[in-house]
């Protein structure tokens, strides 16, 4: 649950907050603080930069430095539990030892295979089917007056400041055997028997369809919203049908949109734990959760960050593609 | 056009004062971005208490000279002098020069009277002074009452004069001003540009315009640079930039202008005999030209000062076309001709509307054009 | 409501959408007033899950050691998120600045079980190596949560920062202020509401990080969501629904007097657009 989505959230909520800020930082204490800071505080290019690349650097590029590392390393008992990668032998040579097994292990085991596969094919079915019901929204709320524009988004955005686990949460007491859905349909005479739902692919993809969508209807929302309308005025002018003119004109217009919205849902789709694990079944294979079970249930630190550096490479390959048909939307 | 200022007017000329010293001395500055010249080798001088304008279109590299006057350009070649020192390495900040930006650049969080401090406060100047130089300041801008009003309670002119107030209030001798008054409506800008002239005289700052209006630069300005492709292509009083512009980019920049090709026939001292198949007749000058014989060349002729008539002139031998009104354009107080000349070349001739209901030229009329021997320029380049 | 252009299917679907979103929500609060122990079937009105609620040392020794988190967390966010913007929308070409941009935009695409993983990686070789930091907790999650929000702390300010005026920038120092001077008393004042959006954004995806506190965490240090999803793991529970009922009317009534002080601030500035037409005059 990687939450790319969250920054329209940012810019929407910073927009918001203009006015109010704008009174906040002119109450007399606040404006004399910021005059002795611009006074005293230490300034200087060279500081800038260094404070956050040095964070960066540090708590950011060497983890991932240790994790190619450990991912060559050999599994074995001890704490921390896998080996060095080199060491000083007696005679002083310094000896470089690389284990390429972890690798060899994730490409000869099924389960990983089918993880990673399984993994592509719910994310990208989700975002597919976030597409299919955030469109609709999207536009019916780009098209509704302005008024009721900034409602309905903040209809869209009050979700995520609500706990993202209590939302998969809810989804539990919806779909369980004696939840709500069953009950429900129990009593109405529908079914005699509760339909399984829970700890199925079903219910992974309801999860993470539900979590998601607010991240496919902002981008569609922003790109929808700024289409200037008298381009469909002047279609219909020119004997264009709705229909004919929403699939030539706006569709296309808003392209950008489409791709940075299922982009926003694909991604931290992807690499999704929580909903597999609370939803799902022990059928239900995501790389994230094979992870997750090879570094706390199996203590195979080695594997899982073979599989971590497998799912980056991933992760990396998508961002390509993505950063690829975004540009060339965008220039068209 | 050229109401604001003469040259008869007794307004100093130190530019021609072979001994006057230059307050900023601009040589041979080269500025470029990436591959990009944007300003390519430049050498000007301005004097105290010139109201000098940088005119040209845009990505002609005006307003980039004047970032690097203010200090937020450094230049890749060249020097750069204000009141004889020279001003590499100098951060804006410690300049004395002061800026009017073009979007007026309102610190939009602050009040009025605290943009207009915010100079003085930075030289810690003291209370009781401070208050009363921006009080002082404020009134001169008719914005007395505006003082503790936020920039977006303002209309778009009294942001202009905010922001003027704020770039005068620290005393600079130089005042760069960007586009001063290209955001306001066309009527507030031309009342605007009487104020700004006056708080100039009143106050002796030195201004530097840039601005791609050329009424604005004429109005203004007791001289202007033309600048195009990053080049100063001629620097002269609105009057000689007008009447004596020294390349057809200049004379088609500045105003509206007929160019017809030619070559020069006969010539002396004193005069010069053009003939030009553009024009179909031979174009008689009084006033010798510095170019080779037979050499190819331009001769301007400004709509204006063509006299336009369906009779024949008493002498139509030289200085005289003819041709047939395709189009008229009516002003108001002039009209435009569009007249198709015998050459087949389109001539465009302004006629002021002196009476009312006045026997006027037609479409389709037959009509002689002629000018005074002291009407044509010759462009050589 | 309903504007023009719009077919009775988009209307329809739209409004299906937001049942979508918002029955889950719905179903929590409801239930959390049901007396019955079995969450889902209904038993009658009560409000006994939340006094239990109340009485669960465990979660509420969680949430208040989320808050704190939380609090930490957004403060350093902010303050290492706006130099990373600075230097990426202010100081033009330096060397390195193509490797900072990618590693301030890096978190908000990196899966959470990566960033986890590597991070506590690197604590344990940071103790063997330095013996620092001796075990794992607060600390540990502050700094795995501010590496990640910094990020997009980062890119809400860099987008303020580039669709600010740079002359407002120029005309302070124009006017003889330094560099820092402008920084603290005209560009802070202005980017402030980023910085606040920022804070916000930083807190929340703090408070609901399970896979990376979960990760760097250790001994003791248990957060809000890692003790729901201990909870939720082993099944429904009545007092989870009242922990979720009581955030969902915190976040309402925020979000409404946000609207109610965003609705006045809407009639001063009309208010303010009429002014500045009238001394148009």
């Amino acid at each position: 649950m990687s939450r790319v989505g969250y920054l329209p959230l940012g810019d929407r909520l910073a927009m918001s907050a203009e006015p109010l800020v704008r009174t906040l930082v002119n109450i007399p204490p606040i404006r004399l603080l910021l005059n002795f800071l611009g006074r005293f505080a230490p300034g200087g290019r060279g500081l800038v930069i260094l404070v956050p690349y040095a964070w960066l650097a540090f708590f950011f590029l060497i983890p991932f430095v240790i994790v190619l590392k450990i991912s060559v390393a050999d599994q074995i008992i001890a704490q921390p539990p896998y080996s060095a990668l080199y060491e000083i032998t007696e005679k002083g040579y310094l000896m470089i030892k690389l284990n390429l097994s972890n690798y060899k292990f994730l490409l000869d085991d099924a389960l990983y295979w089918k993880a990673y596969l399984n993994s592509v094919k719910i994310a990208f079915f989700s975002a597919l089917m976030c597409l299919i019901i955030g469109y609709p929204m999207a536009y019916g709320m780009a098209r509704a007056q302005p008024a009721w524009r900034n409602v309905l988004l903040m209809l869209v955005v009050l979700p995520f400041w609500t706990s993202f686990l209590l939302r998969v949460y809810a989804w539990i007491g919806l779909l369980n055997n004696n939840g709500i859905i069953n009950n429900i349909l129990l009593g109405l005479g529908l079914i005699d028997r509760p339909i399984v739902m829970m700890k199925t692919d079903f219910a992974v993809y309801v999860g993470i369809v539900y979590s998601y969508l607010p991240f496919m209807i902002l981008p569609l929302y922003t790109a929808l919203e700024k289409m200037d309308m008298t381009l469909l005025e002047a279609a219909a002018d020119l004997g264009c049908r709705p229909f004919k003119a929403f699939v030539t004109i706006t569709v296309p217009l808003s392209l950008p949109g489409i791709i940075a919205g299922f982009s926003l849902v694909f991604i931290p789709a992807l690499g999704e734990f929580v909903i597999p694990d609370l939803l799902g079944g022990t059928d239900t294979l995501m790389i994230g959760h094979v992870l997750w079970d090879e570094f706390f249930s199996n203590r195979a630190w080695p594997v899982a960050s073979a599989v971590a550096i497998a799912m980056l490479s991933l992760v990396l390959v998508i961002m390509f593609v993505q950063n690829r048909l975004q540009r060339r939307a965008e220039a068209a | 056009m050229t109401e604001g200022k003469h040259p008869e007017a007794p307004v100093s000329e130190p530019w021609k004062d072979p001994h006057a010293t230059p307050y900023i001395r601009i040589q041979n500055v080269t500025k470029k971005f990436g591959d990009f010249t944007a300003v390519n080798n430049v050498s000007l001088n301005i004097y105290q208490q010139e109201l000098f304008c940088l005119l040209g279109g845009s990505g002609c590299g005006k307003s980039t000279l004047l970032r690097m006057l203010a200090g937020f350009e450094e230049p890749d070649g060249g020097q750069l002098f204000i009141d004889g020192q020279d001003m590499a390495g100098i951060p804006p900040y410690q300049r004395p020069v002061n800026m009017m930006f073009q979007s007026y650049a309102l610190f939009p969080h602050m009040t009025v009277q605290d943009n207009v401090a915010f100079g003085l406060k930075q030289d810690n100047t003291p209370k009781s002074e401070l208050w009363e130089r921006v009080k002082a300041m404020l009134e001169m801008v008719k914005l007395g009452s505006f003082a503790s009003r936020k920039p977006h309670q303002l209309s778009g002119g009294q942001r202009q004069r905010v922001a003027l107030a704020r770039s005068l209030i620290k005393q600079p001798k130089l005042l760069l001003l960007d586009e001063p008054l290209g955001a306001l409506d066309k009527k507030l800008r031309e009342s605007t540009q009487f104020e700004l002239m006056n708080i100039q005289e009143k106050l002796g700052v030195t201004f530097v315009v840039v601005t791609h209006d050329q009424e604005e630069a004429m109005t203004l300005s007791t001289r202007i640079g033309v600048m195009n492709a990053g080049q100063i292509v001629q620097v002269g009083t609105p009057t000689e930039i007008y009447e004596f512009p020294t390349s057809r980019f200049v004379a088609d920049f500045i105003g509206s202008v007929n160019m017809f090709q030619g070559r020069i026939v006969d010539e002396d001292n004193d005069y010069v005999r053009i003939s030009s198949d553009e024009a179909g007749c031979t174009i008689f000058i009084n006033h010798g030209v510095a170019a080779p014989p037979s050499a190819a060349l331009a001769v301007a002729l400004r709509p204006e000062k063509i006299v336009i008539s369906r009779e024949a002139p008493a002498d139509t031998t030289e200085n005289c076309t003819h041709g047939v009104v395709e189009g008229i354009a009516y002003m108001g107080d002039v009209s435009v001709y569009n007249v198709r000349l015998h050459t087949g070349k389109l001539a465009k001739v302004t006629q002021p509307n002196l009476v009312r209901h006045a026997d006027t030229i037609n479409w389709d009329d037959h009509v002689y054009l002629h000018w005074h021997a002291a009407s044509g320029i010759v462009l050589t380049v | 409501m309903g504007g023009a252009n719009r077919s009775p299917f988009v209307t329809g679907w739209m409004w299906a959408g937001f049942a979508f979103l918002y029955i889950p929500i719905l179903s929590l609060v409801i239930f959390s007033f049901n007396s019955n122990k079995l969450v889902t079937v209904w038993a009658g009105f009560s409000t006994k899950w939340y006094v239990a609620l109340m009485q669960n040392r465990q979660i509420l020794d969680a949430a208040w050691l989320s808050l704190k988190v939380g609090l930490a967390n957004a403060t350093i966010a902010v303050i290492l998120g706006t130099l990373v913007a600075l230097c990426l929308a202010r100081f033009g070409p330096f060397r390195g600045r193509a490797l900072l941009s990618g590693l301030a935009t890096a978190p908000l695409v990196m899966p959470e079980v990566i960033t986890g993983l590597s991070l506590l990686l690197l604590f344990v070789a940071m103790e063997q190596a330095l013996g620092w930091p001796a075990g794992r907790g607060v600390l540990t999650i502050i700094i795995a949560h501010a590496t990640f929000s910094m990020a997009y702390v980062a890119v809400v300010v860099q987008s303020r920062l580039t669709g600010m005026d740079p002359s407002i920038e120029e005309a302070a120092m124009d006017l003889g202020a330094k560099p820092a001077k402008v920084f603290f008393v005209i560009t802070l004042p202005i980017i402030a509401p980023a910085l606040v959006s920022g804070w916000l954004l930083a807190f929340t995806l703090s408070l609901d990080d399970l896979v990376i506190a979960s990760f760097v965490s250790g001994p003791g240090a248990s957060t809000l969501p890692m003790v729901i999803y201990s909870k939720v793991r082993l099944g429904l529970s009545p007092e989870i629904n009242a922990l979720a009922t009581l955030l969902v009317v915190i976040v309402a009534l925020g979000v409404i007097t946000a609207g109610i002080l965003m609705a006045h601030q809407e009639r001063v500035r009309q208010r303010d657009i009429q002014l500045a037409i009238a001394g148009n005059k």
